[in-house]
């Protein structure tokens, strides 16, 4: 893993060169999808035609209830078969890999619905994420002294993990009894646990108490000062607005808008996706403001 | 009635050839359903496998007993993969039902006519196909602790039975107290989590129907030697269920759980059907006759399972606050 890290102003530099329209090159992408489809019966749940996700940043993927999210970070990660595309991760086609060997390869993700493992305590959920444990292979897990050494080493990088997610103090307790909120820090532990490249969050933000939303959102950056890209669906716009380098827009499977965040809320287009395009006009049957009427 | 007679049968049943066998086969569901979350509900054909692999080994193709032991465990291993490759990429239910209809398709494969010449057919493989076992027993006579005695020939198979146990028993806490055993436990928990931290979950789900499929394999083994004998009937379902009743009763995911609840299991059934017995033919319960004890004893044994269900649904070595964050 590249050890550089990345401060925001070099970050936003970075993006002062983009085109601020769906599909625009990024100087560093470290994922490249082209024509992306998939397709659930007759309804094409996500047809993105180009998209570039820039190394080292912070990115945002926002967009309505069904605009195809969550669907196209299945797509990415392998976890749902696509109908057509080809999508790479540092260069590499990355279209065919199981899920499992794309973490290997530093992609990594969490879940929308959290994925904490409840009959396992909380540190053994942080140790699963660990790479290179020869104890996991069938014949050597039966000689102690074998993995043992390795086995320390990943369970000192566990619990220095957990400590920076507040979660040492529970480390013992099984993650089945932790909060909502609790377990959405877990799987981000336990998925840095794998030291990843990049790190694909599926709506980190969901059922989260803003008290905790505020540590995340530092975890987040803190992700990315250590140089990993960070790519996240959310709905909540004060998180997209406070952390994000660059704000990707999708609505019914198409990318619709790009841009920095502050400006790609005010894009029009962005505005109808959420509100719908006839916001503006007034659901009277003259067309005229209720308001209007009552001066009348 | 004969207390002592009716104890001592119990004890010995206790500690004997069949709960050495349900034993074993349980540790295999422990390792499958205990710890992976696999729901194999055919445990009994691995156990055909076993049996068959020694009887015909031996007395239709000549091979001696030692071969025989090997074939059985590769078929074994053949027999995980043949279910496993098409089921564990699919839903848990899906092996449950590939299971149980491989394990009856196993026994009317084996009973059936026009396989007769090698596998017996109803009548399955009699002879003496397990002398080169017997032909090490060290025992001069039956062995005997206190009120519980067995013939020369058992001793000698509940020996090598009890260790059999403990070296598989051994197996499960080497294995399940390592980073691999943590990888078992995570894939019970939610297989797409263990997936997207980058481990091969079918290749763990296959290993794990691998060695449990083994451990079938010997239970097998020692049926069919305490018999000398293989008859495709007594491989019916109801074996696996009974294997999964033991794994319950001890305590799924636990050590010694398959120990403690083949030992009990088998103590309370067969102290249920002697007493049955006693008194009926004391004349103490004169609506019943004799005969109508085999199926009454295991009215009893329901009925105990319903109220462990209820009150320790853990079973004895379970964690009911475990338990209780199961999401199934």
């Amino acid at each position: 893993m590249d050890a550089k890290t990345f401060d925001i102003d070099e970050v936003q530099n970075i993006f002062k060169n983009v085109e601020q329209k769906p599909g625009s090159k990024k100087p560093d992408p470290i994922i490249l999808a082209k024509k992306v489809v998939r397709k659930f019966g007759g309804l094409t749940a996500v047809d993105v035609d180009h998209l570039e996700i820039q190394r080292g940043s912070i990115t945002a993927l926002i967009g309505p209830n069904g605009a195809g999210k969550s669907t196209f970070f299945n797509l990415l990660t392998s976890f749902d078969q696509a109908d057509g595309g080809k999508w790479f991760f540092n260069k590499e086609d990355i279209t065919k890999i199981s899920p499992n060997k794309l973490a290997q390869k530093g992609l990594v993700r969490t879940f929308q619905l959290t994925k904490a493992l409840s009959r396992l305590s909380v540190l053994d959920n942080a140790r699963l994420g660990a790479k290179n444990q020869i104890g996991e292979s069938l014949f050597a897990a039966l000689f102690k002294p074998l993995w043992i050494k390795r086995e320390l080493e990943v369970t000192k990088q566990a619990e220095d993990t957990l400590a920076q997610f507040n979660l040492l103090e529970k480390k013992s307790d099984f993650a089945g009894s932790l909060s909502g909120g609790q377990r959405k820090l877990l799987e981000m532990a336990r998925a840095l646990m794998l030291k990843p490249e990049m790190i694909m969050l599926d709506e980190p933000m969901a059922g989260v108490n803003p008290a905790l939303k505020q540590s995340l959102l530092g975890h987040i950056k803190n992700i990315r000062k250590k140089g990993t890209t960070v790519l996240f669906v959310e709905h909540d716009m004060d998180m997209v607005h406070d952390i994000s380098d660059w704000v990707i827009v999708m609505a019914q499977g198409k990318i619709i808008a790009e841009g920095p965040p502050s400006l790609v809320m005010k894009n029009s287009d962005v505005i109808d996706a959420y509100l719908g395009s006839h916001h503006k006009t007034f659901l009277t049957e003259d067309g005229k403001s209720l308001a209007t009427d009552e001066t009348q | 009635m004969d207390i002592v007679f009716v104890l001592e049968q119990a004890l010995t049943q206790s500690i004997g050839i069949q709960a050495i066998i349900y034993c074993l086969a349980a540790a295999g569901l422990n390792i499958q359903f205990g710890y992976t979350g696999l729901l194999n509900f055919g445990q009994v054909a691995f156990m055909i496998v076993g049996g068959y692999s020694i009887a015909a080994t031996v007395l239709s193709f000549g091979g001696s007993f030692w071969t025989a032991l090997v074939v059985g465990i590769i078929s074994s291993l053949i027999l995980s993969l043949i279910l496993g490759l098409p089921t564990l990429r699919l839903r848990a239910d899906y092996l449950a039902i590939v299971t149980i209809a491989t394990s009856e398709i196993l026994r009317l494969v084996v009973r059936s006519v026009a396989l007769r010449e090698w596998f017996g057919g109803v009548n399955g493989l009699n002879g003496k196909f397990a002398a080169q076992f017997y032909a090490l027993n060290p025992y001069q006579s039956g062995i005997g602790i206190g009120p519980i005695n067995f013939s020369q020939n058992d001793s000698w198979v509940v020996t090598i039975g009890w260790i059999l146990v403990a070296i598989v028993i051994l197996i499960t806490f080497l294995l399940t107290r390592s980073p691999w055993g943590r990888i078992l436990k995570g894939i019970r928990e939610d297989e797409e989590a263990i997936r997207s931290l980058g481990k091969s979950v079918y290749w763990y789900k296959m290993q794990a129907l691998m060695l449990g499929g083994v451990m079938g394999t010997l239970a097998g083994f020692i049926f069919a030697i305490a018999s000398q004998s293989v008859q495709p009937d007594s491989y019916v379902p109801d074996v696996t269920f009974f294997a999964y009743t033991i794994l319950l009763l001890g305590g799924a995911a636990r050590v010694f759980g398959p120990v403690v609840g083949s030992i009990i299991f088998w103590f309370l059934l067969v102290f249920i059907g002697q007493t049955l017995d006693q008194t009926i033919s004391a004349g103490y319960i004169p609506f019943l006759t004799s005969t109508q004890v085999g199926p009454i004893r295991f009215i009893f044994v329901g009925i105990g399972l319903m109220c462990l269900i209820i009150f320790r649904p853990q079973g004895i070595f379970g964690d009911r606050k475990e338990l209780a964050l199961g999401g199934r």
